[in-house]
């Protein structure tokens, strides 16, 4: 509607200006609303950009609240300290910006600039002391890690007074690696089996494993190793060695994974499997060949996270494995150590360099995760169906392959041909 | 191998037809895998969650409700409870909520609202990282910084605010300048930063993945209103993430109360309710158990066991709790299904 048209609707007539005295109030006549006057185009606002008034206001809230505070210290209270300074500056600091901030806004626009601090701040603060507490780590480490044998050597000839230039930690990353590796030789077949188990078949009984799956996601990793410790060493008699704490992690990251996997399994869309069906796929076809397929990102991510949450988890090693400084590859027999455990173990000791050795399998034991993460990352986050850049190009050479051999061949396909053997088809049995 | 057999419609009624669905052997084999699949992981689930709970409960029927009561923990005199270690636990957790959501709340806000584009990925990976990081490198850090630096904090806090009960310190004169400061070393408050510090990160994961799911045409709603950025924020953001906040502040709470190494580190145990928090000595069920495992004989196994019963029944109820709250919320609806 422009704003040219007639209204001749008397109902319309009833609501004019309340300040134009001439408009004619008389039913049934017509009249041309009277045009506003160009309101000016009003600026776009800006959520996003800090604006320049924002810099300056900042900046001189800043240096008042610094200024104040100097003055606090040193004429007004017998204050002192680093720590105290940053903080009564800070709180000077968003006073004197909200007062700056109201020359010009409303109480609406004060509290938005107040929030914007408010967050900045917060999350500068949590991001830096996590980046200290990896950073601490490191430097209290690093005598231990710059020496070579630290990474090829076991801890046998390094007792408390050697000097780091003796013993190493590859004796608990080979024990961490064992352990681990068992309990994924366990918990990835069962838990995926599992977690196909409550995507595919619901039901009562899926009802109740899935329960029972998520209860156990609760149990803390302590119990987890109390509970190998109470029968698989002191009911069944068997001594600490790296099969009981690999049970111990095992039983700890089962329902971890499960749970992670069954949301995974549980997203990729019904139409991929509908499809299969529609095609006359059987349902483990369907399982095997699309459901597993199109998640396995999804999947990996699972595994890893859960691999990453066994690798790092002291307790239930520290009550299973028992501790050693030697090299044990038989995991059925004698301690064996992790590198959590080594770490908690040598960090207790009173003596300077088994405290940096402790550092030193902690930065070993980071960089293990992180390469995890990182692999995650990379295999992981993306969505059922969503391909990577490779496997976009090998499935665009396949349907190109695809299409090249339907040129070759005539459609028209003998009815007598006899059953089609090609793996992947279901059409022989029909 | 499905092969539907469609039987025509008998006479004039319209029945619904019925479909009969064969499955060729392949398929019940299939069937019968995963159900075992399934059967074994809450055989060995349920025999895990069975045994905890005879072993636990011959202990607590010796102990009578005085287990629930009793702050010593002497087993083999019958003497025993889990007042002194649960109230620890519970203080220790409560400390790193208190702590960790405003941190997580305020994190998740940050990367999901007001990170620039290019900073957010960046941000979001070192999160995530952070939240995998394994506990006993927190509990180093409470152990050999924290512990110390911590100590003109508790100092002050304990000087100003003393006349609060729970940070006031027995034993500690703030006019005596020669009063050891030692009173402050392996407090709840040293314990519960550093599982603030682990929870944090967790817990902000799960929010900033909630925030980031906030329908967009709301957002812009709000912001063609005329709403500012945290108008928006509060009024869209944060209601359609209720259910991820409380998600995730209940994981973190879960994970405070289960947390061992980072606790243990740093504490330095005793076996009384202790509820000044500045005050040193505290405990933990799991550092009770992470103490006393070794030397424990049948008996005093059985009583570790009805403690970590106890922390489990807790972590548990807190975890179905928070399952059933973040279904319930717009954001979970979809999520479970």
């Amino acid at each position: 509607m422009s704003d040219t048209t007639i209204v001749s609707d008397p109902t319309l007539v009833s609501i004019p200006d309340a300040n134009d005295t001439s408009t004619p109030r008389a039913a049934g006549r017509t009249f041309l609303p009277i045009r506003e006057p160009e309101v000016a185009a009003q600026p776009t606002r800006s959520i996003g950009r800090l604006r320049r008034e924002d810099a300056f206001r900042m900046l001189g809230a800043a240096a008042a609240g610094i200024a104040a505070t100097a003055w606090l210290f040193t004429q007004v209270a017998p204050l002192s300290g680093v720590l105290p300074f940053i903080l009564i500056s800070y709180l000077f600091f968003v006073v004197f910006y909200a007062i700056l901030v109201r020359f010009d806004e409303s109480v609406v626009g004060v509290k938005d600039k107040l929030a914007t601090v408010f967050f900045n701040s917060v999350a500068v603060v949590l991001l830096l002391a996590l980046v200290d507490i990896v950073v601490f780590t490191v430097i209290k480490g690093l005598p231990a890690i710059i020496h070579l044998n630290f990474w090829t050597e076991d801890l046998t000839r390094g007792g408390p007074l050697d000097p780091l230039t003796v013993g190493g930690m590859l004796h608990a990353v080979v024990g961490t690696l064992i352990m681990i590796t068992i309990a994924l030789v366990i918990a990835i077949p069962l838990g995926l089996l599992c977690a196909v188990f409550l995507a595919e078949f619901p039901g009562p009984f899926s009802r109740v494993v899935r329960t029972v799956v998520e209860a156990m996601t609760a149990l803390p990793s302590i119990v987890c190793g109390l509970f190998i410790f109470a029968t698989w060493i002191l009911l069944l008699g068997n001594p600490p060695s790296g099969l009981a704490a690999a049970l111990a992690i095992t039983i700890m990251i089962l329902p971890i994974i499960i749970r992670s996997a069954d949301v995974v399994l549980r997203l990729v869309p019904g139409n991929l499997k509908e499809a299969a069906a529609g095609l006359g796929a059987s349902h483990w076809r369907t399982v095997v060949y699309v459901l597993l397929p199109s998640s396995r990102a999804g999947l990996m991510t699972a595994i890893i996270l859960g691999t990453a949450r066994g690798i790092g988890e002291t307790s239930p090693i520290l009550l299973t494995a028992g501790y050693t400084t030697f090299y044990n590859f038989n995991p059925l027999s004698g301690p064996m150590t992790s590198l959590p455990l080594a770490t908690f173990s040598l960090v207790k000791q009173p003596s300077d360099n088994q405290i940096a050795r402790g550092f030193g399998a902690a930065v070993v034991l980071m960089v293990l995760v992180f390469v995890l993460f990182l692999v995650a990352r990379i295999i992981g986050g993306k969505g059922a169906g969503q391909l990577s850049r490779s496997g976009l190009r090998r499935a665009r050479a396949n349907s190109r392959r695809a299409a090249a051999r339907v040129d070759r061949q005539p459609l028209v396909v003998p009815v007598s041909a006899g059953p089609d053997r090609r793996p992947g088809s279901e059409s022989g049995a029909q | 191998m499905t092969t539907m057999t469609i039987t025509p419609p008998v006479g004039d009624a319209i029945e619904p037809r019925k479909m009969v669905i064969v499955r060729g052997w392949q398929d019940h084999l299939f069937r019968a895998l995963s159900r075992s699949g399934g059967g074994l992981v809450l055989a060995l689930m349920g025999l895990v969650g069975l045994f905890l709970i005879i072993r636990g409960s011959s202990a607590i029927q010796v102990a009578g409700w005085s287990f629930l009561t009793t702050q010593a923990w002497d087993p083999n005199s019958h003497h025993f409870g889990i007042a002194a270690v649960l109230s620890g636990t519970v203080i220790i957790a409560v400390i790193a909520i208190v702590i960790a959501v405003p941190m997580a709340l305020g994190t998740a806000t940050y990367i999901s609202e007001y990170a620039p584009a290019q900073l957010r990925r960046l941000l979001i990976g070192t999160v995530d990282l952070m939240a995998a990081i394994p506990s006993v490198v927190y509990g180093l850090w409470g152990f050999f910084f924290l512990d110390e630096a911590i100590v003109p904090i508790a100092q002050w806090i304990s000087t100003y605010f003393g006349w609060i009960p729970i940070f006031d310190v027995p034993g500690f004169d703030p006019n005596d300048p020669l009063a050891s400061t030692t009173v402050f070393t392996s407090s709840a408050l040293v314990a519960g930063v550093v599982v603030s510090m682990m929870v944090a990160p967790i817990s902000a994961s799960v929010m900033r993945e909630v925030f980031a799911q906030a329908p967009i045409g709301e957002r812009e709603g709000a912001l063609a209103l005329g709403s500012t950025r945290w108008g928006m924020i509060r009024t869209v953001v944060y209601p359609y993430g209720l259910g991820g906040i409380i998600g995730g502040i209940m994981l973190g709470l879960g994970r405070a109360l289960g947390e061992t190494i980072g606790v243990y580190l740093v504490i330095s145990q005793v076996f009384t309710i202790n509820i000044h928090i500045l005050h040193s000595g505290t405990n933990s069920i799991s550092s009770l158990i992470a103490l006393r495992y070794g030397e424990a004989n049948p008996f005093e196994t059985s009583a570790l066991m009805a403690a970590g019963l106890a922390l489990f029944i807790m972590t548990m109820a807190i975890n179905f709790g928070a399952s059933i709250i973040s279904g319930r919320s717009r954001s979970g609806a979809t999520a479970e299904a």
